[in-house]
């Protein structure tokens, strides 16, 4: 098998499930959310009304809500074994940490200057920064959105904690604006960042197959590529080609998740700037 | 000609006359002039055989908003009749005839409903409320319709409401020359009116109290309940819900649902479990507005600042990698045709 056609895995099945499950659960929080917030606009009416109301749009919210916060404390949960169980410290820093580090703020410097035609493109690692942005907005979102969406989910139970009632409304500001923040940013930076650069249009595969080819490593994170290779590692990550029906079928999915994303966000366009 | 009407003596030999002239018209009837029928019910004693007046007071008519219209148009069977005095059984007048669009609304209304489906006797029809000859336009302030005297006017049904509105904030303002509160026809309206316990009334209120408060109503529907209601549902604070209806009071009232002695309460309405901690909520708060809550307007403000920083770092970032993306791309295809790398 020649280089160019070896596979080499980057996401096991439960990292690529956990982002199928992400998305989903992001998509149909963002759907029967952004009416509410754009309760002033027509497009809001029309959404509300083919959700079934938006009493079962609310119901659906809290379905996708739950969904996501399992999710979230899933992953804080594994994250948590792995550190204190298994001592995988290189969670926190070195090269396949999600921990920000010096190399990232002179890797910004040095592909910026890449894209001007000033230096060479940065040798990536496992993770390069703007998929650090992306993983800690959505970790700082969790956070966000998901405290302030449960305080608004019970607020008679964190009252009788003597919470003040203006907490609801500095929450309900939170929600919104942060909501408005990460279904931005997700339909617009992340979707050109992973898939609609020119070098990945229209769809970057790997998260739904798991697996890049050994030349794509080489070219696209030299860094771990040699690193894997010099500490003897690349053969243990070297995979057949995904079968089809999983490229398919991530294809079909994909596709759909993101074509529901530029649907919500001409909606949020129409609805900021009307 | 037997006589089936008991007129005054002068009336009497007016009306003979006419009657004589009867058999003569009845081959083209001619509408009779405003003077003809006032000729009869110019008279004040005219009445009815049962004794009930049937008087139009010549000098009421005159100054009535209508005084230039004739008889017939609003008695419209009477344009063809031949037959004098005219048999006592008319047809109803229709306003609607002239007032399409008042009248079509009315038709929808609770008042309206009342009279066309469930046959209520008592349920008002246009005259009830703006009179009959006497109508005025409601700018007058002799209408029984004019802001001054609408209260009044609704309240001979209306009985219980006049001393819950008189305490109101909406009623005190009302003083002589002062037509800046709300009168009933202002929430309402004045002939769309709907039962006020349904949901249809209770979401449509919002915007009536909004035409008048216009900073409440944006802060209302920036909000958690207003949102909620601006999509339909019913299951949800409305203006009403909180601030009661009719006897609405400022919140400096002990007296008023929102003063802070009876919002618990009035909360627990919805939120069973309100504490005073709960009602600490603002229905109505402004993140423009630092000094009704300062916490909401910087939590804005922060988010908003947040916002921008992030679009304008990654529009930017990605403005400039888009071409160089595109060139690497090129890059890489012409290095597959080459036999090189591969693309894929």
């Amino acid at each position: 098998m020649t280089p160019a056609a070896r596979h080499i895995v980057r996401f096991k099945p439960y990292q690529r499930g956990m982002h199928l499950v992400l998305f989903t659960s992001f998509l149909g929080l963002a759907t029967t959310g952004l009416p509410l917030l754009f309760s002033h606009r027509a497009w809001a009416h029309t959404l509300a009304s083919a959700l079934g109301g938006i009493q079962a749009a609310g119901v659906a919210h809290r379905f996708f809500a739950a969904l996501l916060l399992l999710l979230f404390a899933g992953h804080v949960a594994e994250v948590a074994w792995r550190l204190v169980g298994r001592k995988e410290h290189g969670l926190l820093w070195g090269p396949t940490s999600m921990v920000p580090q010096p190399r990232d703020a002179v890797q910004i410097w040095q592909h910026v200057k890449w894209f001007v035609g000033q230096a060479d493109r940065p040798r990536f690692d496992r993770y390069t920064y703007w998929e650090k942005f992306d993983y800690w907005a959505v970790f700082w979102g969790m956070v966000i959105i998901g405290g302030s969406g449960l305080l608004l989910w019970f607020p008679q139970f964190f009252a009788t904690l003597f919470l003040p009632g203006w907490v609801y409304n500095v929450a309900l500001v939170l929600h919104g604006e942060e909501a408005l923040l990460a279904t931005g940013f997700i339909f617009t930076i992340h979707f050109f960042n992973s898939h609609f650069r020119p070098e990945k249009f229209p769809m970057d595969m790997v998260m739904f197959t798991g697996q890049v080819t050994e030349a794509e490593l080489r070219r696209e994170r030299p860094a771990e590529y040699e690193r894997l290779v010099a500490e003897g590692k690349l053969d243990a990550h070297a995979s057949p080609p995904a079968p089809a029906w999983l490229s398919r079928g991530g294809r079909v999915v994909g596709a759909a998740a993101v074509a529901l994303g530029l649907v919500l966000l001409v909606f949020i366009i129409a609805g900021t700037f009307q | 000609m037997a006589a089936r009407f008991v007129f005054g003596s002068g009336a009497l030999v007016v009306c003979l006359l006419l009657a004589a002239a009867g058999p003569a018209a009845a081959q083209t009837p001619t509408a009779p002039a405003n003077d003809d029928c006032l000729a009869c019910h110019g008279d004040s004693t005219a009445t009815r055989a049962d004794g009930s007046s049937i008087a139009v007071a010549p000098e009421v008519f005159g100054k009535s908003t209508h005084s230039t219209i004739a008889c017939v148009s609003c008695h419209a069977d009477l344009a063809k009749t031949s037959e004098w005095p005219h048999p006592e059984k008319l047809q109803k007048v229709s306003c609607g005839t002239c007032h399409g669009q008042q009248g079509s609304n009315y038709d929808d209304s609770v008042h309206g409903r009342a009279v066309a489906k469930a046959g209520l006797a008592v349920a008002p029809r246009c005259s009830t409320c703006h009179g009959t000859h006497d109508i005025q336009r409601k700018g007058d302030p002799e209408s029984s319709v004019h802001r001054g005297k609408i209260a009044g006017t609704c309240t001979k049904c209306h009985e219980g409401i006049e001393p819950l509105y008189a305490k109101s904030v909406h009623a005190q303002p009302l003083g002589p020359g002062n037509s800046a509160a709300a009168v009933c026809s202002d929430c309402h309206t004045a002939h769309r009116i709907q039962r006020g316990d349904t949901d249809t009334w209770r979401l449509s209120v919002i915007d009536e109290c909004g035409t008048c408060h216009l900073a409440r109503i944006s802060s209302y529907r920036d909000n958690f309940h207003g949102q909620r209601t601006a999509l339909g549902s019913a299951r949800t604070a409305t203006c009403s819900d909180c601030h009661d209806h009719h006897v609405i009071l400022p919140a400096s009232n002990t007296a008023s649902t929102v003063s802070p002695q009876n919002l618990v309460n009035t909360c627990r309405q919805c939120h069973a479990q309100a504490t005073e901690a709960f009602v600490k909520y603002d229905p109505h708060a402004d993140k423009l507005d630092p000094s009704r809550s300062a916490a909401v307007y910087w939590t804005y403000r922060i988010m908003k600042v947040l916002l921008f920083g992030v679009f304008a770092t990654f529009g930017v970032h990605t403005l400039l990698w888009f071409p160089r993306s595109y060139k690497a791309r090129r890059e890489l295809r012409a290095a597959a045709a080459a036999g090189g790398d591969t693309a894929s």
